[in-house]
């Protein structure tokens, strides 16, 4: 999976394990042996909170962790910035064994390294919005006016431009979390740590957020670590995800593969209920081209058109897709002129979709075309095809794209250029 | 034959064992209190001195002046002119009755061992919250401070620094104390986890999470137990004059001795008067510093 990205792995945990209880490191034999959660519970009355996790998050990705209530994300996120230490295992970050940082070190690496948002928002509630957003630069002993001008200027990008001298009981709950991000983007720290962040907000505001998340992250291009309990949250925001049940990692991979090939029946079983229109992008489904024209006079085209089965292809030239043509067009233009050149023949119209546009929204341009769309990426290059057979399998619940590998490793290559 | 009698009768230690551990335990605390009696009183010296000329103090201002300095200590505190006129009223009734002098002496003294409380017990309650050992270490020498008859412990404080202020205010500090440590500890361990580990996420150190975040949150409950605190201290008002504590209680013991039913109803008016108005204007600074937390009107 980590074949994307040629550098060093921002983090990397190594073999981490958690045992709640007390006495964790006894029980850890039985662990390594792998015993049941249920099974070690019973016999020593001790949790095994997480189990041989092994994760690297590279520089600037979203990086989602998900997983049900119980299934150990909020445990794993409190390791990174060691709000919980592990039984055993290692977290490094830049290389840095986070583990063998003593007290002082230890507060040095929060304060500039990591930001965290949290569920419940986590806002102190004596102290003001803005004193709150500046928390974390004054805990640094940054004087007051310097925080106090960095966090006016976060509340504005937040949009809460105003509310500076209010109260965190004062706001609603959307507002409070964008308190809490803003208080988390205040310190500069390049990672930010997001627990559940988005789950206490009613849906609206929920996307809302996820939005903005998404509109920030374009701009600050930091290496956000995200844990929800909600697959479709989980596929909107996340570069890649990470799927954990029981404190076992079960799959970690783009989007896509999660939604096309879950590793498991729990996978599965989450994948099913996911809204596909609204997660999947055409680029993920799209097919290749089948039918390109790439010819200069009319005569060429008309060959290459005979050469392949169906009566209609899509004209390419330079400077990216120009449209459809017909053969039937192409032997009646060829009766007047052979040598005339493709560039002043009148190609059919159509209106191309892009790849990154969301299924959702071309449903029905799709639905009504008669040819499959052709897709384009933002340069205007042809880059495939959708028809609306194709479209409808891919919208039923049945379909796994198991078979076909070619377009997933296609899709790798390219995702993370224009993200 | 075996001898059953212990069935019928409670087989108890012979008199002259436990004549032995009286005598024993007795001379031990005498000696100690011979040797080191004076010591220990010097210690406190400081405390005395301070006691003197703050119970000078309010005996010997003018009774304008003091009235008028309580009554904005109150204002400033409560924001309340309700309040602030109660205090007016009950003050000039007091003194009109011929209580201000004993009552001056009590407020004095109620005062310093209010703030001596807090100075020892905040921080004994801040340690119980940090280590579930020092908790249940600490817990049953509350209980039992708090239920200890307060005569019993007047007899060793009596024994080592004599009759006076100082053992006065001991025996009072001693009863008085419990209420402020288990609720700074209370107040302490129900502050928010999830902010307590935001301030944690962010860097901060121990001292930071306790300035910034714990004792600020637990301030309400810290509160509560600081005005219980007052009204346990002024219970023990009339206990501590049976040592040679002047004040509202004396004239109360003499009554009981005596029999004189107006003296005795008058002076527990007085102290009662002395309880609402310290309970209200605690209460209304706790109120006020809680609804700035939430937001309310207040700058």
């Amino acid at each position: 999976m980590t074949n994307e990205s040629p550098t060093e792995p921002l983090i990397q945990i190594k073999d981490l394990f958690k045992v709640f209880g007390k006495k964790p490191t006894k029980v850890m034999p039985m662990v390594r042996e792998g015993l049941s959660k249920d099974d070690i519970l019973a016999k020593t009355g001790h949790t095994v909170g997480l189990k041989a996790i092994n994760l690297d998050i590279h520089k600037g990705e979203i990086f989602v962790i998900m997983g049900l209530s119980g299934s150990g994300k909020s445990t794993l996120i409190r390791h990174f910035n060691r709000l919980i230490d592990p039984t055993e295992g290692q977290i490094l970050v830049e290389g840095i064994d986070v583990m063998k940082l003593n007290t002082k070190e230890l507060e040095q690496f929060r304060r500039n390294k990591m930001a965290m948002v949290f569920q419940r928002f986590g806002l102190m509630p004596h102290k003001s919005v803005l004193e709150n957003v500046a928390y974390g630069l004054s805990v640094q002993g940054i004087d007051k006016a310097t925080r106090n001008a960095k966090a006016t200027q976060w509340l504005e990008t937040v949009g809460l431009a105003g509310y500076e001298e209010q109260y965190p009981s004062q706001l609603s709950g959307g507002q409070q979390q964008r308190v809490g991000l803003a208080r988390a983007l205040c310190t500069d720290a390049e990672i930010l740590l997001m627990d559940e962040a988005f789950s206490a907000l009613d849906p609206l505001i929920r996307s809302e957020m996820q939005d903005q998340l998404i509109e920030l992250q374009k701009e600050l291009h930091k290496t956000i670590i995200f844990i929800t309990h909600d697959l479709d949250e989980a596929l909107r925001i996340g570069d890649r995800i990470a799927i954990l049940k029981d404190g076992n990692l079960i799959q970690v991979g783009e989007p896509v593969d999660i939604l096309l090939n879950p590793a498991d029946d729990y996978v599965e079983a989450f994948v099913k209920d996911v809204n596909r229109p609204r997660a999947l992008t055409v680029e993920t489904v799209m097919k290749p081209p089948a039918y390109r024209l790439t010819a200069d006079t009319i005569g060429e085209a008309l060959k290459q058109m005979k050469r392949i089965p169906a009566n209609y292809a899509y004209y390419v030239t330079d400077e990216g897709f120009q449209g459809v043509v017909c053969q039937e067009a192409l032997e009646d233009a060829v009766k007047t002129d052979k040598e005339a050149l493709m560039e002043d023949f009148k190609v059919e119209e159509m209106t191309p979709i892009s790849q990154d546009a969301l299924l959702e929204s071309i449903i029905p341009a799709t639905m009504e075309s008669d040819f499959p769309l052709p897709v384009i990426d933002s340069d205007g290059d042809l880059q495939g095809e959708l028809s609306r057979a194709h479209l409808a399998d891919v919208l039923s619940d049945f379909y796994t794209d198991g078979a076909d590998d070619s377009t997933d490793e296609e899709k790798q290559n390219s995702t993370k250029e224009d993200k | 034959m075996a001898d059953f009698s212990w069935l019928s009768k409670f087989p108890k230690m012979d008199r002259a064992t436990l004549l032995e551990i009286r005598k024993y335990l007795d001379g031990t605390f005498r000696d100690f209190s011979r040797e080191y009696g004076d010591v220990i009183e010097s210690f406190f010296d400081p405390l005395l001195d301070f006691l003197i000329w703050f119970e000078k103090l309010l005996v010997q201002s003018p009774w304008w002046a003091v009235l008028i300095s309580i009554t904005a200590l109150v204002y400033l505190t409560s924001r309340s002119w309700k309040l602030s006129l109660g205090v007016i009223v009950s003050f000039l009734l007091i003194g009109y009755f011929g209580m201000w002098e004993d009552t001056m002496r009590t407020l004095s003294i109620i005062t310093v061992c209010t703030l001596l409380a807090i100075v020892l017990g905040v921080p004994i309650g801040i340690l119980m919250a940090r280590n579930n050992r020092t908790q249940s270490l600490v817990t049953p020498i509350l209980d039992v401070m708090q239920t200890m008859p307060a005569f019993v412990y007047l007899i060793p404080v009596v024994m080592l620094l004599g009759i006076g202020k100082v053992p006065g205010v001991i025996a009072v500090v001693i009863y008085a104390i419990p209420p402020v440590i288990r609720l700074t500890n209370l107040g302490i361990r129900l502050v928010d986890k999830e902010v307590l580990e935001a301030a944690t996420a962010y860097g901060a150190n121990p001292m930071q999470r306790l300035m910034g975040v714990q004792l600020p949150l637990a301030s309400p409950t810290i509160m509560a137990g600081i005005n219980q605190t007052i009204m346990m201290a002024l219970g023990m008002v009339v206990i501590a004059s049976m040592i040679g504590v002047k004040g509202l209680g004396q004239p109360v013991l003499k009554s009981i001795t005596n029999q004189y039913f107006t003296l005795g109803l008058f002076n527990g008016l007085a102290i009662v008067a002395l309880a609402i108005i310290f309970d209200r204007t605690s209460q209304a600074y706790a109120k006020r510093s809680q609804k700035h937390m939430q937001g309310g009107q207040h700058d």
